[in-house]
């Protein structure tokens, strides 16, 4: 398939008085056209900021791109200016946010702001974009949309405040969007009714979508890839069932751990220990090794390559190098995995 | 796990007037009991009303109706100082957000010691900060940490120490109203573990407040699931899981997306449609299967029974 977008080696930093916090160090992926990548990872680990820094939304200063190259189909987004990005930003990237709450005008009515980009990217006139935004607000999901367009963001609910920006996300049918937990502040059947939309979207239109998240569940729904990422750098990557059923970074195993399945016994959640590292002064060799009790001494010193797991699937992880020991994850993640899968398919006879 | 009631609460009703005309029904007749030493986990969407539920027990808020009894004794109504305070020491609350939570300008020792202050638990400064050590490493802290502020301390050190202020009167049942959803994962399974740690530990009962359905399912003995203001279902926390037999508390666990690709790919949502209730009386709470209890009309308790009842 075709590259979409290629990110090589980019690095962000930002300068603050204590010095320059290393949010992004080093990172590269690829999206194709029409498949979802989905990125996690904890609060700080950098997924945000690799994001923000494709669309050129961090502030500058103190962030800075420091190296790198941002290839949308093969035009490099970071060394493009600061007009040019507004071409491109909501016309072939688009972005939707966490906070449904915040990232709608609170003065505008609904049916404005989705008019925006359409009159200013596509010369729309505005009963044009007014018959525009009815097909979208009926796209989303939004009844009665010639009266809701007309209402201001306070007079609708949390799940259909984010269909509005997801309106807006799509109005000018974008190569590439770029979701940053769409769903993390609603209710779990919202959330539903918003994946279920989203992915319906995407089929429809055929765009590629990057997905931040840091809910597992959620990645398995919607992901096509998954690059789990760590202290600014990715440590796994691979399609959705490498990292869900073959996981071989200790960082993945602690993620996948460490949520209860829903038929789990009494036994302790697989926790991570301690917290992630502070990225002012990014600890040598794999970040990582200090939460990680399969930690060997090499990764204190020095920092793991991307080893290959097979094809689409690769890990930073020294475990992977061949004088390594071999290690098997943890008891708990593999109970937990192989009782998912079990768990599959008898809940759901007695679900219908 | 005793059947001794420790909590009881018996049509409790929370009102609240949002114009001259118009009252919401946030908490609207509730009944249910939390036994010593169990985990009662209350779920439901944003809005059904779980942490009013949480806040009026503890007495946040005074009830409109209905009783609180814990521990033989009524929380609601009149009230002296004395009586106040005793049950205070008894009932403690997690609050959601380890950062609104913390007051910011008090020292992590003081705001541990607040309570102990209040109650009188200290004999002298050295007994006071020897306590407050203690509790600090039953949480997973360190001493070191009782002069710093709480601006100084990531979102799971704050919740540990919501937890340790908490435990510092010697409470014997905690109301732990979200306190994980703030959390990233990885931290969210450290605070879980040491939640169940100290329950064994101290023999603490819960009441656990949260939408996140796994996790409750996971830390619960018991749950209960709201919708608008109503419990709609009670049962074991397996049994629950297994076999749902509300509308909406199948459509909510059709929702829970799992870190399961197969599993995902096949899901099928079922959405709760509320108008499909039969209509013909006023709903009641009845016990379906043994434990096992739902909001439910005669009509339909005849349906559950053939669909659901134990002769399976």
């Amino acid at each position: 398939m075709e590259k979409l977008l290629d990110v090589k080696n980019l690095h962000v930093s930002f300068d603050t008085y204590g010095g320059e916090v290393k949010a992004v160090r080093g990172v590269n992926f690829d999206v194709k056209k029409g498949e979802t990548l989905a990125i996690v990872g904890e609060s700080g680990s950098g997924k945000s900021v690799t994001t923000k820094a494709l669309m050129q939304l961090i502030p500058k200063p103190p962030g800075r791109i420091k190296e790198g190259e941002i290839l949308f189909e093969g035009r490099d987004l970071a060394k493009m200016s600061e007009k040019q990005m507004q071409k491109i930003r909501g016309k072939e990237i688009s972005m939707i946010f966490q906070d449904p709450m915040t990232s709608l005008n609170p003065t505008m009515k609904v049916g404005n702001q989705i008019m925006e980009g359409l009159i200013k990217h596509q010369k729309m006139s505005k009963p044009q974009a007014r018959k525009r935004v009815e097909e979208l607000l009926e796209l989303v999901g939004i009844p009665d949309a010639e009266n809701r367009m007309k209402q201001y963001p306070h007079q609708f609910s949390g799940g259909m405040r984010q269909r509005v920006v997801v309106a807006i996300a799509l109005a000018c049918n974008p190569k590439l969007l770029i979701a940053d937990e769409p769903t993390t502040a609603l209710d779990v059947t919202i959330q539903a009714q918003i994946l279920e939309l989203m992915k319906d979207i995407q089929k429809k239109t055929d765009s590629a979508t990057i997905f931040i998240t840091h809910d597992l569940g959620v990645v398995a729904n919607v992901a096509d890839r998954v690059a789990v990422m760590y202290a600014g750098k990715i440590v796994e990557v691979g399609t959705v069932d490498d990292i869900f059923y073959n996981p071989q970074h200790p960082y993945t195993w602690g993620l996948l751990g460490s949520m209860p399945s829903l038929d789990s016994a009494d036994e302790e959640l697989f926790a991570i220990p301690g917290t992630p590292p502070d990225l002012l002064d990014p600890p040598k060799g794999d970040a990582f090794a200090a939460r990680n009790k399969y930690a060997m001494k090499i990764d204190f010193e020095q920092e793991p390559p991307m080893f290959k797991v097979s094809d689409t699937h690769y890990a930073a992880t020294w475990l992977l190098h061949e004088h390594a020991p071999k290690i098997e994850p943890p008891e708990a993640v593999k109970k937990r995995m192989e009782g998912m899968a079990n768990s599959s398919s008898s809940s759901e006879g007695e679900r219908v | 796990m005793s059947q001794e009631k420790l909590v009881e609460i018996k049509n409790l009703k929370q009102h609240f007037k949002t114009g001259r005309q118009s009252v919401v029904k946030a908490v609207d007749g509730l009944n249910f009991n939390i036994y010593k030493g169990e985990t009662f986990g209350l779920v439901g969407e944003s809005g059904c009303g779980k942490s009013t539920t949480g806040r009026t027990i503890i007495r946040l808020y005074d009830a409109t109706d209905g009783e609180v009894i814990f521990d033989g004794e009524n929380v609601h109504g009149k009230k002296s100082r004395e009586d106040l305070k005793k049950f205070n020491r008894e009932m403690q609350m997690i609050f959601q957000d380890p950062y609104a939570s913390l007051n910011p300008r008090m020292k992590v020792e003081d705001i541990i010691a607040e309570g102990m202050d209040i109650h009188g638990l200290a004999k002298d400064a050295k007994a006071r900060k020897a306590k407050v050590h203690e509790l600090l490493e039953t949480v997973g802290l360190n001493k070191e940490h009782a002069n710093r502020y709480p601006h100084e301390f990531s979102g799971g050190q704050r919740q540990r120490i919501g937890i340790a202020r908490a435990l510092a009167v010697d409470p014997s049942f905690i109301i732990a109203d979200e306190p994980i959803s703030a959390l990233d994962v990885s931290i969210q399974a450290q605070v879980v573990n040491l939640l169940k740690k100290l329950q064994e530990e101290k023999g603490l009962t819960y009441l656990f407040i949260a939408h996140d359905l796994s996790m409750v399912k996971y830390i619960s003995d018991r749950i209960g699931v709201m919708y608008f203001g109503k419990m709609v279902e009670l049962a074991d926390a397996d049994e629950l899981y297994k076999h749902p037999i509300h509308p909406y508390t199948q459509s909510l666990l059709s929702a829970i997306p799992l870190p399961d690709p197969d599993y995902e790919r096949s899901r099928e949502r079922f959405t709760y449609d509320p108008t499909k209730h039969d209509t013909s009386e006023e709903p009641e709470f009845r016990e379906v299967r043994p434990g096992h209890f739902v909001l439910c009309t005669t009509k339909e308790f005849e349906q559950y029974q053939r669909e659901h009842g134990t002769g399976e």
